[in-house]
């Protein structure tokens, strides 16, 4: 039903019938969101299938269904190529999924909020605080190898998740500290600050331990190599929570788009939705960084792509953010794992490396200016 | 509507900064009014109506139809009052009907979307300040006339009956200025709309206002007829300018004179 129009001077009667369709509003159109969803289905199955062991498309796809209740199709692999699929890859995918649509999520709402193009989900020190915290793990935990990262499933996500939403918070003490004064760029100056008094931290750790150098670099650099299920449930919870939040708040950061005195007077409340999205944002991005380390650059990339491609809205960009930055991720994952195969180039190098060019790309092609 | 005026202010003191910007300032609108708030740079024209708008927190010293501000809730303040201000930021990518659209934002549920009265109320708002063949555009690519015109049908789209204007021709060439204030006129006739405006320009902002409040460091100056506010002695006075006012035929005309 259509609600009850309040009754103000500016509210016309309905629109006759036959009268001329009014132009639509910003919004997310169909073919855009069938895209985003092609895309994801896409990424899952070549993600799936290629690998140092390929596996026909069609085979994935009919054992991915299996996964459904109530489905049973005959796939044609045997046992070990469905211990590769469902144990293997499909955990690393599905992580991949989770964190690549996370990140880029994140780095569009922080857009939104922050008003800044230029922001990512790394922006308030979740990098650093991840960073430091890891670090302080591998070096002072006594374990300097490889070993470090494959030998503590738990201690590493849970170090990088407390030391993410520490630095956070210590961002929002400083920010906060300015009193009536704070703004976003009170809050962005407090991310720079704690972010190089946490790096300074951590490269004094680094130097002090320097046999943990490449088991640190190896977790900065981003990792889906170990992913497995257990990954994928450590990230799933908080994902769902900040992907449902910021989804549900993209026209919020449409009005938040014309200043906070305009959204103030548009009867919003622009600092309360600011540090909902905050936290949301950084939740979602601090479980994928616990997961797979620092992995740059999609959260950038993606929202801005989306932006020149499909529209400015945030009801357009962050739902396909979400898709377009999980699928990205996972494809990426594909390109880390196959390129210099047996050997894998760190995804956080992939990433940029592949990123880079195609955002020049966009950009150089794209109808709209950035500014 | 009740015999309460649309604006009521009374002993209104803002500081900033530990500077005082206003001193207590009373302000009287009544409903369906207009009146143009002058003074010179700094005087707090500005501040003065972020205080009206509920921009800022001022207890107990703003009323609007009767209703002390701060009782308000946001969404509600929103129905009853909108703001145009001086410079509004205008978002990249963004067309002119979503811009409008924004406008509805008290009426649409909290994370909900717009309904087909939304809709139908800013299309209603663009046919009436001739913005139809505007919708698609982007907000960015307007003339400043043209955007400014925009900005009004944001306000507007609100659905508010008080309408603060903050020096909304001051980018604007004298063709565009009188077309937006003949503009804002006709819908506070027709709609019934009250209009607190700032403006610096002297001579245009007494042809079309009711009533002009001079402020001057923080304090009422003066208050009346534009005839009664704008006289030589008191632009003198607080604008340190050396002026002559003609009696035009709709108010009095400002003309500078070169100081010897």
């Amino acid at each position: 039903m259509t609600r009850v129009a309040p009754v103000t001077p500016e509210t016309p009667p309905a629109r006759p019938a036959g009268a001329a369709t009014p132009s639509r509003p910003a919004g997310l159109r169909p073919g855009w969101l069938a895209a985003g969803v092609v895309a994801v289905l896409v990424a899952l199955v070549a993600g799936v299938s290629l690998g140092p062991v390929t596996i026909p498309p069609g085979s994935v796809a009919a054992e991915l269904l299996n996964l459904l209740p109530g489905v049973h199709l005959d796939s044609g692999l045997n046992e070990r190529e469905i211990a590769i699929v469902t144990e293997l890859r499909l955990p690393r995918v599905v992580l991949g999924l989770l964190v690549g649509g996370m990140l880029a999520l994140a780095g569009g709402c922080y857009q939104g909020v922050f008003r800044n193009p230029l922001a990512d989900p790394y922006l308030l020190g979740v990098a650093a605080g991840a960073g430091l915290a890891v670090t302080a793990v591998i070096a002072l935990g006594g374990a300097g190898t490889e070993g470090a990262l494959t030998g503590l499933p738990l201690t590493i996500p849970l170090a990088a998740f407390a030391g993410s939403l520490g630095a956070v918070a210590l961002t929002y003490l400083l920010g906060a500290a300015g009193g009536r004064n704070r703004s976003p760029a009170m809050l962005i100056l407090a991310g720079v600050a704690v972010s190089a008094f946490l790096s300074a931290g951590q490269t004094y750790l680094l130097q002090r331990h320097s046999d943990s150098i490449q088991a640190v670099y190896s977790w900065l650099l981003g990792r889906l190599a170990t992913a497995g299920w257990h990954d994928v449930l450590l990230v799933l919870p908080y994902a769902v929570l900040t992907a449902v939040v910021v989804l549900l708040h993209g026209r919020e950061l449409d009005v938040l788009s014309v200043g906070d005195d305009e959204a103030s007077s548009l009867g919003l409340h622009p600092q309360r939705s600011r540090y909902l999205l905050i936290a949301a944002a950084s939740l979602g991005t601090a479980a994928a960084v616990s997961a797979t380390g620092l992995i740059g650059f999609v959260g950038i990339i993606v929202p801005h792509t989306v932006r020149l491609l499909a529209g400015s809205s945030y009801r357009v960009i962050l739902p396909l953010s979400l898709l377009f930055g999980a699928a990205f991720l996972a494809l990426t994952d594909v390109a880390a794992r196959t390129v210099a195969a047996p050997a894998e180039i760190p995804i956080g190098v992939v990433t940029a490396l592949l990123g880079g060019p195609f955002f020049v790309l966009v950009l150089r092609t794209a109808r709209q200016a950035l500014t | 509507m009740s015999a309460a005026p649309a604006v009521e202010v009374r002993d209104l003191h803002v500081t900033l900064d530990r500077t005082p910007i206003l001193a207590g300032i009373d302000l009287t609108v009544a409903v369906g009014e207009w009146v143009t708030v002058i003074g010179p740079n700094g005087a707090g024209k500005s501040t003065l109506l972020r205080a009206v708008g509920g921009l800022l927190a001022a207890p107990g010293a703003v009323a609007l139809f009767g209703t002390p501000i701060e009782s308000l809730r946001r969404r509600d303040r929103a129905r009853v009052v909108a703001t145009v201000a001086q410079s509004p930021v205008v978002p990249p990518g963004m067309s002119v009907l979503d811009y409008v659209l924004l406008g509805r934002t008290p009426y649409i549920p909290s994370l909900g979307r717009e309904s087909a009265a939304d809709l139908a109320a800013v299309h209603e708002v663009l046919a009436r300040l001739d913005l139809t063949g505007f919708v698609r555009r982007e907000l960015a690519t307007l003339s400043g006339g043209e955007r400014q015109r925009v900005f009004l049908a944001r306000a507007l789209a609100q659905g508010a009956t008080l309408l603060l204007l903050d020096e909304p021709t001051s980018a604007l060439d004298i063709g565009h200025q009188q077309e937006v204030l003949d503009l804002v006129d006709q819908l506070r006739r027709e709609n019934g709309l009250t209009v607190v405006a700032t403006m610096h320009d002297l001579s245009i902002a007494g042809e079309y206002a009711d009533r002009m409040v001079l402020l001057a460091a923080g304090r009422v100056a003066a208050a009346g007829t534009p005839r009664e506010v704008l006289t030589e002695r008191l632009l003198a006075e607080h604008y340190k300018a050396s002026v002559r006012v003609i009696d035009g035929d709709h108010g009095p005309l400002i003309v500078p004179v070169r100081r010897r």
